[in-house]
């Protein structure tokens, strides 16, 4: 992208026109990026594993989303009348202690687990993007002592810092998303780090550099787009992790406070009672269990789709 | 390498001053307090209350005050159950989360690494693909789905072991078992990816064109390397190991220190949270000293970066 750009902006004005090197840089990104984006497809629909972990997770999320829709039973509803029931016709997945209908539970319950994996490795994502490309485009003592910080909260137990976190600040639904996302963006930040280390010394971040852009132009137009492959990678299996954490939470009690329930909860009322009512645990333990799978073999397929060289065999 | 470990180990007593510093000030900006009950009580009692648990003071002389007795080994007393010390606490259920910690990673170190050495050296057989996907499952399967899963089934369903309490070895088996498969899946992948990279290394081409035996490759040239990944992997198994038993004991009843910091954190005990952090923490930061000293023993190069 540095010929065109460089054209377009020494025509004798000291301040780039900065509708050039833009669409440059698009033309650019689309004829380079549609092919690496297309490679990738291609090796990712030759994995099978992949391929029905996609399927499943969207079949799973579509369950979660729009199943409670479908579902004439009203999550908080009681009817002590058909308490812990197993599955019938009426109430598919059974009812709990209370009467609820499992099924709609389960699917509600999946929304917010969902949920958590969506919104913290959102915050996540960005801490680490951010701390890590800027890490690795300072360098020298900056980048030192930034990598130091991440090497020292690598040691701290983080579990033991959320758990302290949740308690508090009252358990809110929303603050929990955000502890857990904070506690998750360490590898982030490594992985970013180290691909823009890489890319830095290369023409197009010198041209970028000589054209006067400001660092921040840099980063974010010039350094964080090529770093996307792994970025992506680590998102899908920072997703899990997530859900991993807020269910540990729920499952402690420290999570997700009722009338909500996420899976965690749902897993965690189940095993309570699992010696008399087994299918309380089985169904959303079920679900629980599938969607970490679907994702952690979908986040391997990416890897080896995204990122053939670092593909481990 | 003794300035490399007296470098480590002063970078852990700073990691060690800092996790207590960010624990205590945290606890301390908790609104409520571990005092405030249901009843009642008159403020005159309330005030004695917390003037003998120190709380009359302000915070950053608090903060002075604990450290000291912390540095000397004392935790002060738990402020929500009386005449115990958390330092009593401490020493009575430390030997039991000690004893299943350490089982469960012997456990998954005993069953994953072998696995992952005969998957990596036996690649594209069943040998390969049978534990691997056996470690995939226990890699999605939390703590909280295995524990009940393996209660109900053992347990409940067969009725061939306890399902909670400490009473006994077979009351450990199926604690230890919850815990440590997690993190038998992980080490026998990682041992796996390990020595997959070293068999493949130019030098073992060498070798085997030198006509040495195979299983002196793997033995002496390979294990070495290949191990690697799993020794610094030692670190994060024991703080998960740690963050799970406040799960596993909590299925199975077993009267550990996870449950007394699940406790400590609900009822807002903040001695007994204080203390048992920086025990969490010491061990980590322990475990972490230990596993860089092996690694840089492996592979003295590691010594310069």
């Amino acid at each position: 992208m540095s010929d065109i750009s460089q054209t377009a902006t020494l025509q004798g004005k000291p301040q780039p026109d900065p509708a050039a090197p833009a669409v440059a840089a698009m033309l650019d990104e689309l004829e380079e990026g549609s092919s690496l984006w297309k490679d990738a497809w291609a090796r990712l629909r030759k994995n099978k594993l992949a391929l029905t972990s996609l399927f499943l997770f969207i079949v799973i999320i579509l369950f979660c989303v729009v199943g409670p829709f479908l579902s004439p039973y009203d999550s908080q509803a009681q009817n002590l009348l058909v308490g812990a029931e197993g599955p019938s016709a009426a109430h598919w997945f059974g009812t709990d202690t209370l009467g609820r209908d499992l099924l709609v539970r389960v699917m509600e319950g999946g929304r917010i687990s969902l949920l958590v994996g969506l919104v913290a490795t959102t915050v996540s994502l960005m801490i680490g993007v951010i701390f890590g490309a800027v890490a690795g485009y300072m360098g020298g003592r900056v980048d030192a002592a930034m990598m130091r910080f991440v090497d020292l909260l690598y040691a701290l137990p983080f579990t033991i810092f959320v758990i302290l976190l949740m308690v508090a600040f009252g358990r809110s639904l929303w603050l929990m998303f955000v502890a857990i996302g904070c506690v998750e963006w360490l590898t982030m930040a490594r992985i970013v780090r180290s691909g823009v280390i890489g890319l830095k010394k290369q023409e197009f971040v010198e041209a970028a550099v000589s054209l006067g852009y400001s660092h921040t132009r840099i980063i974010m137009r010039h350094l964080i787009p090529n770093v996307l492959g792994p970025v992506i990678v680590i998102s899908t299996l920072t997703v899990p992790a997530v859900m991993l954490l807020e269910a540990f939470l729920s499952f402690l009690g420290l999570g997700v406070q009722p009338p909500y329930a996420s899976w965690g909860v749902l897993i965690n009322e189940g095993q309570q009672n699992m010696e008399i009512f087994p299918w309380l645990l089985i169904f959303p333990a079920f679900f629980f269990a599938l969607t970490l799978f679907c994702l952690n073999f979908l986040g391997d397929g990416l890897r080896d789709a995204l990122d053939p060289k670092s593909a481990k065999d | 390498m003794l300035k490399f470990v007296a470098g480590r180990l002063l970078q852990g007593i700073l990691v060690l001053l800092a996790i207590y510093a960010v624990t205590f000030f945290l606890v301390a900006a908790t609104p409520g307090s571990p005092f405030s009950s249901e009843r009642a009580i008159r403020p005159e009692i309330l005030a004695q209350i917390e003037a003998f648990y120190g709380y009359d003071k302000p915070v950053f002389e608090r903060f002075m005050t604990s450290l000291g007795n912390a540095l000397s080994g004392e935790f002060g007393p738990s402020a929500v159950y009386a005449n115990r010390t958390v330092t009593d606490i401490i020493s009575e259920s430390f030997p039991v989360s000690l004893k299943l910690g350490a089982l469960s990673l012997l456990l998954a170190m005993t069953l994953g690494i072998p696995a992952g050495i005969l998957a990596a050296v036996k690649r594209n057989t069943w040998l390969d693909y049978v534990p691997m996907s056996a470690a995939m499952v226990g890699i999605c399967l939390p703590t909280f789905v295995m524990g009940p899963m393996l209660a109900l089934v053992f347990g409940i369903i067969l009725k061939v072991l306890p399902v909670a309490g400490w009473f006994g070895p077979e009351f450990w088996i199926l604690p230890a078992a919850t815990l440590g498969l997690v993190y038998a899946a992980y080490f026998a992948r990682l041992t796996r990816g390990g020595m997959l990279e070293m068999l493949n290394q130019d030098w073992v081409r060498t070798a085997r064109a030198k006509g040495v035996k195979e299983t002196t490759i793997i033995w002496r040239h390979c294990l070495k390397g290949g191990l690697m990944p799993a020794v610094t992997f030692l670190g994060p198994a024991l703080a998960g190991i740690i963050s799970g038993s406040f799960v596993v004991e909590t299925i199975f009843q077993v009267p550990g220190l996870g449950q007394w910091f699940v406790r400590g954190a609900l009822n807002r005990d903040d001695f007994l949270i204080l203390g048992l952090t920086v025990l969490f923490a010491t061990m980590i930061v322990i475990m972490n000293l230990l596993v860089d000293i092996v690694q840089v023993a492996l592979n003295p190069r590691l010594k310069y970066e």
